[in-house]
């Protein structure tokens, strides 16, 4: 079986919208994957994972770096957590390119940058920001501040020169761009469409995603993610030993 | 800002008021009031000092290695580089460097990551994690893992490539070389000096380091 028969074969579960700016949580049941697809192109999507049985286990964006000799997230990488299990593994990506390193807008930064919108003058098109739809969502399962972690931003790229400098990639993420991640563990996984924040736009504009959840195989011995690197052979077999 | 800013301190170690040898693979917490400097001396060179800093006013508000590169633009520390906490807040400012480049990318070893990264059955080996969570769990400030966010690495080089690879390159510290910095409100500063035996990140043989702290001319 190919790997595009693969895909074509997964059962979709639910599809939904999450909408521009907005946060959305759900727990993702090893066994499914989240398929996120940039309807309007240029999206960007916040990201956060936590072991949902233990959520002190977490997303740890350096072991995840460091494992894989890697300073993006793309297609074959595995997101690991603190404790060298993989929560969750990019399956199909369209796009080659996911920022790990710009983080989240907070308020303040969204007030210097794009000024003022309330919900008392822009209804539900507030300015909202990574930082606050964050905690916002952690809260609702028991986690606060000391919880919150760095994030991943889908479909946005920051560039790092030989010198260091950071500078935002633009176009990035054409229309119609997909990226799609498989849960390893059962993850808590929390997402926000706000804006990137290095993105250059002096306006607030964040994009749609749509959100796709299907059921898909257990990974055989011969899938992509666990042998894109000697290291995710090891970090599979520890993810499995931990449902054992 | 470019990646590397050397600069010389005028401070005496001699004015110092306080000095402690963090010997390999220890670790040390201990409160930089608001005004004072601290230094961490490379002794013997090639040692990577990883290293946490909480607003010791609101543990919550803690070191983030993403809104400190993001406010400055560069993954790299070095002299004028600022640590920015989670809140957004202004922790320390490296005022002296003479390495010239620090990571806070890589985080810090577990045994955990070891095993992924070498082998499973080297998950008995000392690591970084180990040393802050025996640090935590012996500081009397209701600290656990949750509050281990990641780290810096003083001393420690590690490459991005233009491509989006990641390295962990040999070291550029030597003898003698040290970072300083001016505490811009009291933080809980919180080290492990690393004990990684599987990389060059200590060129393989951990060795101590010297944390060194005055009082600033603004005290």
């Amino acid at each position: 079986m190919t790997y595009m028969e693969k895909t074509v074969a997964d059962e979709i579960l639910f599809e939904e919208q999450l909408m521009p700016g907005a946060a959305w949580t759900h727990i993702l049941k090893r066994g499914t994957a989240l398929r996120l697809t940039d309807n309007e192109g240029a999206a960007n999507v916040g990201a956060i994972l936590y072991n949902n049985d233990n959520p002190v286990e977490r997303l740890n964006i350096p072991d995840t770096l460091k494992a894989q000799h890697t300073a993006k997230i793309a297609r074959g990488v595995a997101l690991y957590s603190d404790m060298g299990r993989i929560l969750a593994s990019v399956t199909d990506d369209s796009v080659g390119w996911h920022d790990p390193l710009g983080g989240c807008l907070n308020a303040k930064m969204v007030t210097a940058k794009y000024g003022v919108a309330t919900y008392q003058s822009h209804l539900n098109d507030f300015y909202r920001n990574g930082y606050d739809n964050f905690l916002i969502e952690l809260e609702k399962y028991g986690l606060g501040p000391r919880d919150l972690i760095p994030n991943i931003n889908f479909f946005s790229r920051v560039d790092v020169g030989a010198d260091g400098s950071l500078s935002f990639h633009p176009s990035n993420s054409p229309v119609g761009s997909f990226v799609e991640i498989r849960a390893e563990m059962n993850v808590l996984l929390i997402i926000n469409s706000a804006p990137h924040p290095l993105d250059p736009s002096p306006v607030y504009a964040p994009k749609p995603v749509t959100l796709t959840l299907k059921r898909v195989p257990t990974p055989t011995l011969d899938d992509f993610c666990r042998n894109s690197r000697p290291e995710n052979e090891r970090g599979f077999i520890l993810t499995e030993r931990y449902f054992l | 800002m470019s990646g590397i800013n050397l600069v010389t301190s005028a401070l005496d170690p001699a004015g110092a008021i306080y000095s402690e040898i963090i010997a390999a693979g220890d670790s040390w917490i201990h409160p930089i009031n608001q005004g004072q400097i601290l230094r961490i001396v490379d002794l013997e060179g090639n040692q990577a000092v990883d290293t946490l800093f909480y607003n010791a006013h609101d543990y919550e508000d803690r070191y983030d290695f993403q809104n400190t590169i993001r406010n400055q633009g560069n993954i790299y520390l070095t002299t004028g580089s600022r640590l920015i906490s989670s809140k957004g807040n202004e922790l320390l400012t490296i005022v002296a460097d003479t390495c010239g480049r620090h990571d806070t990318l890589g985080g810090a070893c577990a045994t955990e990551s070891n095993q992924v990264r070498y082998a499973i059955e080297k998950g008995h080996m000392h690591a970084c994690r180990q040393s802050f969570l025996a640090a935590l769990l012996s500081f009397d400030g209701g600290l656990a893992k949750r509050d281990i966010p990641n780290n810096i690495n003083f001393f420690m080089n590690v490459p991005v490539t233009p491509e989006g690879g990641l390295t962990f390159a040999d070291g550029i510290s030597e003898p003698g070389k040290y970072v300083e910095m001016l505490a811009n409100r009291d933080v809980l500063c919180l080290i492990s000096n690393c004990p990684q035996l599987n990389n060059p990140c200590n060129a393989y043989n951990p060795t101590p380091v010297l944390v060194l702290i005055w009082d600033g001319p603004n005290v």
